[in-house]
């Protein structure tokens, strides 16, 4: 063992290294991995949140598609009622148009057909004369004969 | 290898183990202790000032993340034995940790190669690694004793660290004069085995590569072998180092 004054010169030389250390080196890096690590717990504490806060938004948004479809399904089934509804009573409707236009067709027929009588009738009178006057070859007072002709006239 | 065939293998381990010493007896001083460590100790410290300067929380650079793991692993090493506040502890297991490591690393440097370049200018003496010379490893402990010693009384009080040392682990009043020397032959013992430990690990390590050094041209082999068995040692010595210092120290601030 050869203990000299070697032994002194590093023991000033270890003391100013570690109050170095101490002072410039030490505090500096153990700052900053603490921040980092208080900044990336900080990280992952909101990414969790967010996840959290993401599947809450996933879960509204899903409630809300379900009720939208309730929604849509009820007012497709209230317009189906409205359709049906609504061909029933179009349908009554036209019946009712039909009716009429029927009822009407028929008087108008009933009034032609009266009418066409009446001039049938007329004209059969004439007939009647002029065959009444070829027959007797002369002339017949038409005014004289008048109430025979409108008895024949009825008759018809 | 010898340098010349007239060199015996003993002289040529004999050589290798002297240093570089200026002045006699207890004056003396080896240069090349003093030098290698204060080197490394400023390489140390350059590299972590480096980064200390440009440390920030942000995303960190290559040589920021190693210098970060360092001071990790000594943090988490101080912090799961030393429970107090102390802001000395961790920067001094730091400096001893990564100091020693520095040191004990220069045994890998192969044992001619550093004498040999120093012996180009005319130095003929030099002895690469400081943990190899008890004045370095005892340097380290006594700084470590002396702390020890601040901080028993500092948190016990005078009296408390004299009571520490007597009425322990004999309660009666008759044996504290036994106690004492026990628990002084404890405290001593520490600083000494954490010198002798080191010193002892190393210049063994040193010696066997000095001896596998003699014998001829199946060297390389053994010397690979011999190295990379360092590769546990030269870490494992800083290591222990570190953390018997922090201990210790932890030790020193209990409270009975």
């Amino acid at each position: 063992m050869n203990l000299n004054m070697t032994l002194v010169g590093e023991l000033i030389a270890f003391i100013v290294f570690v109050i170095f250390c101490m002072k410039f080196v030490w505090p500096p890096i153990i700052g900053a991995i603490e921040a980092r690590q208080a900044t990336i717990a900080d990280g992952l504490a909101a990414s969790d949140r967010a996840a959290k806060e993401l599947e809450l938004a996933q879960e509204k948004a899903t409630a809300q598609l379900r009720e939208a479809k309730a929604q849509a399904a009820d007012i497709i089934e209230a317009a189906k009622k409205r359709e049906t509804q609504l061909v029933e009573e179009a349908a009554v409707k036209a019946q009712a148009e039909k009716d009429k236009i029927l009822a009407s067709g028929h008087a108008e027929i009933e009034t032609e057909r009266n009418q066409a009588k009446e001039e049938l009738r007329q004209q059969v009178a004439v007939l009647a004369v002029a065959g009444a006057e070829k027959i007797l070859e002369r002339s017949i007072d038409a005014a004289a004969h008048s109430d025979i002709l409108d008895k024949l006239v009825a008759e018809l | 290898m010898a340098s010349g065939a007239e060199i015996t293998s003993q002289e040529y381990i004999k050589h290798h183990l002297q240093n570089l010493t200026v002045g006699e007896g207890f004056w003396a001083v080896h240069i090349d202790t003093l030098g290698w460590s204060i080197f490394l100790g400023l390489v140390f410290l350059y590299i972590f000032r480096s980064v200390a300067k440009k440390a920030n929380s942000g995303v960190p650079g290559k040589l920021q993340c190693a210098v970060e793991m360092v001071v990790e692993f000594v943090d988490d090493s101080v912090k799961s034995t030393f429970h107090g506040k102390n802001p000395v502890i961790a920067p001094l297991a730091l400096t001893i940790f990564v100091w020693v490591l520095l040191m004990n690393a220069m045994d890998w440097v192969p044992v001619d190669l550093i004498p040999r370049i120093f012996e180009l200018f005319g130095v003929h003496y030099m002895k690469a690694v400081p943990t190899t010379d008890p004045n370095m490893t005892f340097a380290l402990a006594l700084g470590v004793f002396v702390l020890i010693i601040y901080y028993s009384i500092k948190v016990k009080g005078v009296g408390g660290f004299i009571k520490e040392l007597t009425t322990q682990p004999f309660g009666h009043w008759s044996l504290y004069p036994v106690n004492f020397i026990l628990e002084m032959v404890t405290l001593l013992a520490r600083p000494l085995s954490l010198a002798l430990r080191l010193f002892g690990n190393l210049y063994a390590g040193e010696l066997i590569f000095l001896l596998i050094a003699t014998i001829g041209l199946f060297q390389l082999p053994v010397h690979f072998l011999w190295a990379a068995f360092h590769l546990l040692v030269i870490p494992l010595q800083a290591f222990i180092f570190m953390m018997l210092t922090i201990l210790y120290l932890s030790l020193a601030h209990e409270d009975h």
